[in-house]
């Protein structure tokens, strides 16, 4: 049946195109990488919208829609609830951005290089191997972003209580692609670190305490209130976590009023994530395709 | 461009380097793993252009490695390898443009459909849309993978995939596909199938490089086989030179009663004398004797297990194959 393909079409066919290696550039293979990334994403938007608003959909209708409606007390209740809910709005979108990086890089990264080998041939396009890995990064930015536009409405207007925002435009949509940018590499430095029989140690190990210890439910500053022999330990711990600064600059940039850490300390500090992850994981990218 | 430009040939801009027709080639290729687990030991290759090149030789005898590093995907630990005048350790990116690749396992991208396989594929190697809509459409109908165009991959047979990823790999136009055993695991109608279209990309003036352990393949489609065991080229040849070499026109192989050993170490001597250049080998349990003149081998190899009081179990006789080379070179079978 099969065994004619070729030789009896040829005849017929027109000339098969030539080749494109005079066009083949290394700028033209990474839009397309892009390309065809967004398009899964715009393939796969009816898993992804569900996937995405879930968990800070959650989170929010429970902390500050059903508390409040049965008394119970989440940031004091009364005055105290309603700006529960606005700080809240930050740290949801934060966390959104960063389940990104690890739902929409890590976790199919783990997929491909355990199971499926099918990045081989996007390793093979012609383009440098560390390029690939920062299309990745920006794939998962793009993602990050998407999130965090399907989040916030839920952010803001899920909630029993009034929610205040005040946007900063300028500091909005400058920390914005960074942070998108963060997640990212976060993402792509843990899914070239991980395989699939240890993703479940990347949930309980990395990202519980990553959000949990976050700053997503309580402004940073509150924290020095927990000491240990005067010490405010934790205060200082959080601060390796990266999550802890977007949520805190997503306070800056739509909340007045709630305390949050200097500008200035979370863009450099966000910056100096975005660049080492970056570097953790490209060197992991090429580690996982170059043998 | 168009789909009635030229027929899919390099691009004379990237084409080899212009005194010669090599392009493949390699100095010194070797590769040690971690671990020191040395897989491919100072090779020296060359290929011509339009040729189609066999790797022969058994599971970890280095041919993956050996394309591998052909392909950008494993580094050198020493050595230096060309495609298409094109050093593959120092400029990975630019060699990637002139190789079409066709791995071991289904690499086909699973969030696409079968069409938008190809379609990116072009769209990575610098085509517009247009064009690599046009080049899509035309590889699906030549592989006859039309009425698929919108499944999934995950849809595919194996034959079907493996055909896919072929067109996917000639999609942009390479000046050499390399092909790591691609009709592993495939029925038999699927393999032909395979077969029949890299003999037609062959006509086309397509060069192969092929890997593979199944010696009727490297038989049936290479111009030259280099035949590999632990990392290294034992011989180098067309498949009729190969079998040529043996000195032996005739293979028999024979079973009988008692350990196999006694019965070849019984042959051997005696055929020493009657038919001098015969090789005797053990070969899974059975005997294999390869030998010069068809005529009466069978009589004669039965009269001489009579005569040691060995009673034979089977016998046969066929032609020499590329894997009574191997089995010559090495001791043996190409599937161990």
């Amino acid at each position: 049946m099969t065994a004619t393909v070729a030789a009896q079409q040829s005849s017929t066919r027109p000339a098969p195109p030539a080749g494109t290696q005079g066009r083949a550039t290394a700028p033209a293979a990474f839009r397309a990488l892009l390309l065809r990334d967004v398009t899964v994403l715009r393939k796969n938007l009816k898993e992804f919208i569900p996937r995405t608003i879930m968990q800070p959909f959650l989170l929010v209708f429970v902390f500050t829609y059903v508390f409040p409606k049965i008394g119970q007390g989440v940031g004091g209740g009364g005055r105290g609830s309603a700006a529960f809910s606005t700080l809240l709005v930050a740290g949801v979108v934060a966390l959104s951005i960063v389940f990104q990086g690890i739902q929409s890089v890590a976790l199919p990264l783990v997929q491909e290089f355990g199971y499926t080998k099918e990045i081989e041939d996007r390793v093979l396009a012609p383009l440098p191997v560390s390029w690939v890995a920062v299309e990745k990064i920006v794939a998962g930015a793009i993602q990050g972003l998407v999130a965090a536009l399907v989040v916030f409405p839920v952010a803001a207007l899920v909630p029993a209580t009034p929610v205040h925002l005040h946007v900063s435009w300028p500091v909005l949509l400058t920390l914005t692609p960074l942070a998108c940018l963060t997640s990212g590499a976060l993402g792509l430095t843990f899914g070239t670190r991980f395989d699939p029989r240890t993703v479940p140690m990347l949930f309980g190990i990395v990202v519980l305490p990553l959000t949990f210890l976050g700053a997503i439910y309580y402004p940073w500053s509150a924290l020095g209130a927990v000491k240990a022999f005067g010490f405010p330990w934790l205060k200082v711990l959080v601060l390796a976590n990266p999550l802890v600064y977007m949520s805190e600059g997503f306070r800056a940039a739509l909340t007045t009023g709630v305390r949050h850490m200097s500008l200035p300390a979370i863009y450099c500090v966000l910056a100096g994530f975005a660049a080492v992850l970056t570097w953790l994981g490209i060197k992991g990218f090429r580690r996982r395709v170059i043998s | 461009m168009s789909q009635s430009a030229a027929p899919a040939r390099p691009s004379p801009a990237e084409a080899p380097a212009p005194t010669d027709q090599v392009v493949i080639a390699t100095e010194a290729l070797t590769k040690v793993y971690p671990g020191n687990i040395l897989a491919v030991d100072h090779l020296d290759l060359s290929v011509d252009q339009g040729e189609i090149f066999g790797l022969l030789g058994p599971n970890g005898a280095g041919k993956t490695t050996t394309e591998g590093m052909l392909t950008t995907r494993v580094l050198p630990t020493e050595g230096r390898a060309f495609v298409g005048g094109i050093d593959v350790v120092a400029e990975p990116a630019r060699a990637k443009r002139v190789i079409g690749v066709v791995p071991q396992t289904n690499t086909l991208d699973r969030a696409l459909s079968v069409w938008e396989n190809l379609y990116f594929h072009g769209r990575y190697f610098g085509m517009g849309a247009k064009e690599a809509r046009a080049a899509a459409d035309y590889r699906l109908e030549q592989f006859r993978l039309a009425d698929r165009a919108s499944s999934p991959v995950t849809a595919l047979s194996g034959g079907m995939a493996q055909r896919l990823m072929v067109a996917r790999a000639i999609l942009h136009g390479p000046a050499i596909l390399f092909l790591d055993e691609p009709t592993a695991g495939l029925d038999p109608q699927s393999r032909l199938a395979l077969w029949e279209i890299m003999g037609e990309l062959h006509r086309g003036g397509q060069t192969i490089m092929l890997s593979t352990h199944h010696m009727e393949e490297a038989d049936r489609l290479c111009d030259r086989v280099a035949i590999m065991d632990h990392g290294r080229i034992l011989a180098l040849d067309s498949p009729h030179g190969l079998k040529q070499s043996l000195g032996a026109d005739t293979e028999v192989v024979v079973s009988a009663d008692g350990p196999p050993e006694r019965l070849a170490s019984h042959l051997q001597a005696r055929l020493g004398e009657l038919r001098p250049g015969s090789d005797v080998r053990v070969v899974d349990d059975k005997v294999r004797v390869a030998l010069r003149g068809v005529e009466g081998a069978l009589p004669l190899i039965l009269s001489l297990c009579e005569q040691g009081g060995l009673t034979v179990r089977d016998l046969s006789v066929t032609e020499p194959t590329l894997e009574t080379v191997f089995i010559s070179l090495t001791g043996k079978d190409l599937r161990e």
